[in-house]
């Protein structure tokens, strides 16, 4: 069978879209997310997404199933918040371990099933790993700028859980994604460094995404692009690109600059459009893929797919637009000056 | 590469902008890029170091052991203090920080945290990468734990042997960080060129070939000792360091080779010209031998050029170690120099302008130096401390919101501009709080808070910054905040609310669900019986979404706020009794007409073709229609109509707003605060309506026509001409096109109509009329006599007769003329409220916005003739005080607005025109859904 590299060597690897969107379609209730085993839970959980991974692990496997239906190589674990310090929010730290493991089992089953059906086009689950609801950045009191809510040594202890978690459920790439703030994400390098080590293992390939906010083309915590990504260039990730807080067409001078500096491959997953007044995203699948395509005719990408508001249907589109086209290809690294 | 200028020493930071712009590593070959082996460093900026790159600055001014200043500061906390001494070092051109905190009082791992967590709040400075400058591991660790940025660490060697070097070197790499390293071996410093170069190789192997570091990111420092000290061994150092970095560059050329070149000078001290001279002599040669950077006080650099002949041939003599009494020679000419302390150049003009002006300045850079000396001279300059910050401190704080809106300044300069801003606002404070003691002793009572004020960010959202902006701004306005923090549920922000007695909710939110949150908790202060005001904001908050969705589940008030500066207007509105009223009544319109406006598009924008949406006609079933005949079919002209029957028709309430006094009729005239003006405004306008009225300073024209009509086509309706000869008249409608909840009608005008084939014969009516007749030779003499008063109060007048004109007319259609209302019996106050049956819509306003429509109405009835109302090329009319539109009479028609249309149906419209498409979408531009 194809490895990785050599699927993303000959064509642009479609990735997933949407979990929440998906999750939304199913209007689940408390009752809902607790299940069984938190029925009696001391305070609600609506919301938590990844808790589904225990409660309602079929609805987590079947929207899987859907996306690899639409034609995605590399499916996301649900799996972005399942930290002890984003659990800490539902008072959950304890089953963050928990969350990975099961999140990464249901993925890989279903990643198995489609690779089975055709062995031809394999199928690569990616542990997702989100940016916490704290940063390191950045000081979230205003009249004490030094303050940090969360120290590196703690971020590094939480990743490094998840990681373990995704790592042992059997996942084959971790994605480090929504990176708003780089220094989260470099403890997040740093765990998967330490964590490989310590089990004297290969690292699995990595996957970086971050997030340009806005117009000023910087991340949350104020880095440029190019600063960005040779913040996190020491991991030697197998792809890096952006997600998310953008849709397509605004991200479009950002990939193409990516697509310049970047020494490994591209990806691109951008949100529905932009969220209309009420927070929805009304992009159109077509529309997604005619932005999407556009890229990939530009030569910017090598691993395409969707983030918030897109659905199977999008990635259906994004697919087949770019059934054809070439994946980027990746730069010479060279090791002379001249 | 060779550096044969040395002017660019100083001049490094453009030319290094420039590049990194285009980084793009591009080899010709179209196909496949090339990706070079440069050092990449980073802060909030790349740094490419490239063999052109020209020399690169490291800034040594904030390091303990190198700046007492600098190590005072640190010891006594003054880190405010500290971060302008490295604002200095970026202003004179360094560009990576280096940062040492090694000093035996100082908790070395503390003091590099806190700074480097203070810095990264400093995009000016933070924008370049940093060097983490120690001794102690730990510090090093401690400070990579701070940057998000690909920094330097200075510096790990063989000093402690192999394993101990291989060990910090993996930790080094797990950050993604550059090091430099020592030309050290177990046994010691390398002071030869032999050993320097074998030192440095032996450590590149090890890093190469048994850490797993790229060539790139090492940077040796082999050594810059002392010359001219008077000891003949030291003679040769520069020329060993100068000879080793040849060697160390054609050995491992991807490496960098930097050092601290103040050390080369160091028996100069005190004597900085000859000090300045000798770094710019010894830069001059190892830079020619492939040092690319170097740890230099930026501002301490002489130009090679510049540099007195005299002393820079004795500095050749020293630093090349070429005559035997250079030294004597050099220290000798040193006693001659009378050493001045060199004025640091940094770009101060700003200072020169005005007191706002340096207040403005010091807000959008983010500077705190001055600003409490500004804010003072500001203080004196104005009547009132609190006209500093209603005034240039404001202004200043809109042009950051600005900038920060377009993109052109980013997130943690506007949380530094509000510090700027909380500084000088603690220099006014004492004088805002004596000026209010003052008031109380001259009025009696007690001073209370300007109010308590409630920030939180929704359960479910952890996005908080521009909250804490609001937070800061609302702050510095003299409010009390209380922040809650993020995340905080409902309950908790209620419970909170009722125990402190807060004036105002804020909440906020980034994340789309927290729309929904902010809708529960404004159901949840309604479920409660709370009774203040609730400030929605955040970035995907609107005033649409606050309209339609919030403002409707809470009845004291809801108000979305743009952004922090308007904040201010806002609560302060809020925070004023009498104000506050006038004010939420004024959003309360303002919102329930958005409401009104979304209800009639659809949240999402789905959109059918117009062929399906004309599927959806409002009504379907014409068989039990009977249409009233028209009384008085045909054109009714109304010339010099009486002005004081029209008067009794004014609606009051658009007058006092033409005025900006906004309230409600008649409340507005008892009013708390405006209730004395508005009273005043209304004599004077009776008076002058009855002058009006009266001395007919008006000339009031009208014309209604009332015609047969059918549809003809979906969306067409044929008006039979009442003029003899010709055919019937085709008026062109426009149809909803936004998807709807079932049941629901696309609407279009022509729906109120019934369909020919129902074989029922329909009719419709036509209306203009005008009371500006006569009304510029009025406004002339106004002017002539510099009456603005009495010019804007006609004009206002006339506008509001001519309304109410338009509502006489309307009320003897219905009752009268076509008679279908005939039982109806309806006060002002009802027909204000719209509350009769029928509409009369008019060419150009939402349900028909297309406006040369208008063309057929005062054709059918000679309008211009008739009433002396003429079209302008763009079809506004004029005078100005004049109105027209359609009369239907249907029961169910009702006033819509169109919403936005999609390309199918303009390309019909246009064909139903005999337009070009161009020309349709001329006219439509204003409801295209999509871009032209």
């Amino acid at each position: 069978m194809k490895s990785l590299s050599q699927c993303a060597a000959e064509r642009i690897l479609i990735i997933d879209g949407a979990m929440g969107t998906m999750i939304q379609r199913y209007k689940l209730e408390e009752a809902d997310y607790r299940g069984e085993r938190f029925k009696d839970y001391h305070m609600d959980v609506k919301g938590n997404n990844d808790l589904l991974n225990l409660t309602q692990p079929h609805i987590i496997e079947a929207i899987h199933k859907e996306y690899l239906e639409a034609g995605a190589d590399i499916i996301e674990t649900n799996t972005f918040s399942s930290t002890t310090i984003a659990m800490a929010d539902y008072d959950m730290q304890s089953i963050a371990y928990e969350l990975n493991v099961a999140a990464a089992s249901i993925a890989k089953k279903a990643a198995k099933e489609y690779t089975e059906k055709n062995p031809d086009k394999p199928r690569f689950v990616a542990g997702a790993i989100g940016p916490l609801n704290k940063t390191l950045s950045l000081s979230p009191d205003v009249n004490n700028p030094g303050f940090r809510s969360v120290s590196f040594d703690e971020v590094v202890t939480a990743y490094y859980e998840q990681i373990k978690g995704l790592h042992e459920g059997g996942v084959d790439i971790l994605l480090i994604e929504t990176i708003f703030d780089t220094l989260n994400s470099k403890a997040a390098i740093f765990a998967i460094k330490k964590y490989f080590s310590d089990i004297d293992q290969p690292e699995l390939p990595v996957m970086i995404s971050g997030t340009i906010t806005d117009a000023s083309g910087r991340t949350l915590s104020g880095q440029t692009l190019e600063a960005f990504y040779i913040s996190v260039m020491h991991v030697k990730p197998f792809s890096v690109g952006l997600n998310c807080a953008l849709g397509g067409e605004q991200m479009r001078p950002y990939i193409a600059e990516l697509s310049q500096i970047a020494a490994c491959n591209v990806s691109c997953y951008p949100n529905a459009g932009l969220p209309n007044a009420f927070g929805e995203y009304d992009e159109t699948p077509d529309h997604t893929a005619h932005i999407i395509e556009d890229f990939a005719r530009e030569g910017y990408v090598n691993i395409v797919g969707g983030c918030c508001g897109t659905t199977p249907d999008h990635i259906r589109h994004i697919a087949e637009h770019v059934k054809t086209m070439p994946p980027r290809p990746v730069p010479l690294q060279v090791e002379e000056l001249a | 590469m060779i550096h044969t200028d040395k002017r660019s020493i100083l001049t490094t930071t453009a030319t290094q902008m420039s590049e990194t712009i285009t980084s793009a590593d591009t080899l010709q070959a179209p196909e496949t890029k090339v990706i070079k082996p440069y050092l990449r460093l980073s802060g909030l900026e790349p740094l490419v170091v490239r063999p052109e790159t020209n020399f690169i600055n490291i800034g040594e001014r904030t390091n303990v052991t190198g700046s007492k200043k600098f190590a005072r500061l640190i010891r006594e906390g003054l880190y405010e203090e500290a971060l302008s001494v490295a604002r200095q070092q970026v202003e004179n051109g360094a560009q990576v920080l280096d940062v040492n905190m090694d000093d035996a009082l100082l908790d070395g791992e503390k003091a590099m945290t806190t700074f480097l967590n203070l810095l990264a709040a400093e995009p000016d400075i933070s924008k370049i990468p940093v060097m983490i400058d120690s001794s102690k591991f730990s510090i090093i660790e401690a400070g990579l734990k701070c940057l998000q940025g690909k920094c330097i660490v200075n510096s790990i060697s063989l000093k402690e042997g192999e394993a101990k070097f291989i060990e910090q070197a993996k930790i080094c790499k797990a950050f993604g960080a550059a090091v430099v390293v020592m030309a050290f071996d177990e046994y010691g410093q390398a002071d030869t060129e032999e050993k320097k170069v074998s030192f440095c190789h032996r450590s590149y192997k090890i890093l190469t070939e048994k850490v797993g570091f790229d060539p790139q990111d090492i940077i040796f420092d082999p050594n810059i000792f002392a010359i001219a000290t008077g000891i003949e061994e030291h003679n040769n150092y520069a020329v060993d360091f100068i000879n080793a970095t040849r060697r160390i560059k054609e050995l491992m050329p991807l490496t960098s080779v930097s050092g601290g070149v103040s050390n080369i000078s160091f028996s100069f001290r005190g004597n900085d010209v000859v000090r300045e001279a000798m770094h710019s002599v010894f830069l001059f040669y190892a830079i020619k031998a492939g040092m690319n950077m170097g740890i230099v006080n930026a501002g301490m650099l002489q130009i090679y050029d510049e540099i007195e002949p005299e002393l820079r041939e004795l500095c050749n003599d020293a630093i090349l170690n070429r005559r035997e009494d250079a030294t004597e020679r050099l220290i000798a000419f040193a006693e001659t120099v009378k050493s001045k302390g060199k004025v640091i150049e940094k770009d101060e003009t700003w200072r020169h302008g005005s007191v706002e002006e340096r207040l403005s300045h010091a807000l959008v850079n983010g500077i705190t130096d001055h600003i409490e000396a500004d804010t003072e001279e500001a203080r004196q300059k104005y009547p009132r401390p609190l006209d500093v910050i209603e005034g240039p401190l404001m202004d200043g704080m809109n042009i950051v919101g600005d900038l920060f809106g377009s993109g052109k300044m980013f997130l943690p300069q506007v949380v530094k501009s509000a510090r700027v801003m909380k500084k000088s606002v603690a220099v006014l404070t004492p004088y805002i709080e004596e000026e209010k003691q003052r008031m109380v002793e001259l009025n009696g009572g007690v001073v209370k808070s300007a109010g308590k004020i409630l920030l939180a960010t929704v359960k479910g959202d952890v996005h908080d910054i521009g909250k804490n902006i609001v937070g800061v701004v609302l702050g510095c306005n003299g409010y009390d905040i209380i922040d809650m923090g993020v995340m905080v549920p409902a309950e908790k922000i209620l419970q909170t609310a009722r125990q402190e007695q807060v004036d105002i909710i804020g909440l906020s939110g980034l994340i789309t669900p927290s729309l929904d949150e902010m809708v529960n908790v404004a159901r949840e202060m309604k479920r409660q019986h709370f009774e203040v005001p609730l400030i929605i904001g955040g970035a995907t908050t609107s005033r649409t979404h606050t309209a339609v969705k919030i403002a409707p589940e809470y009845e004291h008030g809801v108000i979305h706020v743009l952004d922090a500066s308007r904040s201010v207007t806002v609560t302060s509105s809020l925070l004023n009794k009498a104000l506050k009223k006038t004010f939420l009544d004024d959003v309360k319109i303002e919102y329930q007409k958005l409401n009104e406006n979304f209800r009639n598009k659809k949240p999402v924008k789905q959109y059918l073709p117009i062929a399906e949406a004309r599927q959806h006609k409002a009504i379907t079933n014409w068989s039990n229609y009977q249409p009233v005949v028209p009384k008085q079919l045909g054109v009714h002209v109304f010339k010099n109509y009486d002005l004081g029957e029209i008067a009794e028709f004014i609606d009051w309430q658009p007058f006092f707003i033409s005025w900006e006094l906004h309230g409600k009729f008649p409340q507005i005239l008892t009013d708390e605060i405006v209730g004395k003006e508005a009273s005043r405004l209304f004599e004077d306008a009776k008076a002058m309506l009855k002058r009006i009225v009266e001395e007919k300073w008006l000339t009031a024209n009208g014309v209604i026509g009332l015609f047969p009509a059918n549809r003809s086509a979906d969306d067409t309706i044929s008006v039979l001409s009442p003029k003899p000869g010709e055919g019937p008249v085709h008026l062109e409608c426009l149809r909803q096109q936004i998807k709807k909840a079932p049941g629901q009608p696309n609407l279009s005008l022509a729906d109120f109509i019934a369909p020919a084939e129902a074989g029922i014969q329909d009719y419709m009516g036509a209306f203009a009329v005008t009371t500006g007749g006569d009304i510029e030779k009025w406004l002339e003499k106004f002017k002539a006599d510099h009456d603005d008063y009495s010019s804007i109060m006609l004009k206002a007048l006339a506008d509001r007769l001519v309304e109410a004109f338009a509502e006489l007319m309307h009320k003897r259609v219905r009752l009268e003329f076509w008679g279908y209302a005939a039982t109806e019996q309806l006060d002002n106050d009802a027909l204000i409220r719209e509350e009769y049956s029928g509409i009369r819509p008019a060419p150009g306003y939402p349900a028909c916005p297309e406006h040369t429509e208008k063309y057929k109405l005062f054709d059918m009835l000679d309008a211009t003739e008739n009433t002396g109302i003429i079209l302008t090329e763009s079809l506004a009319m004029y005078p100005a005080s004049s109105v027209s539109g359609w009369y239907f009479a249907h029961p169910e028609a009702k006033y819509f607005g169109l919403g936005k249309i999609e390309k199918d149906q303009v390309e019909d419209y246009a064909a139903r025109k005999g337009w070009s498409i161009e020309e349709a979408e001329k006219w439509l531009r204003p409801v295209l859904e999509y871009d032209m």
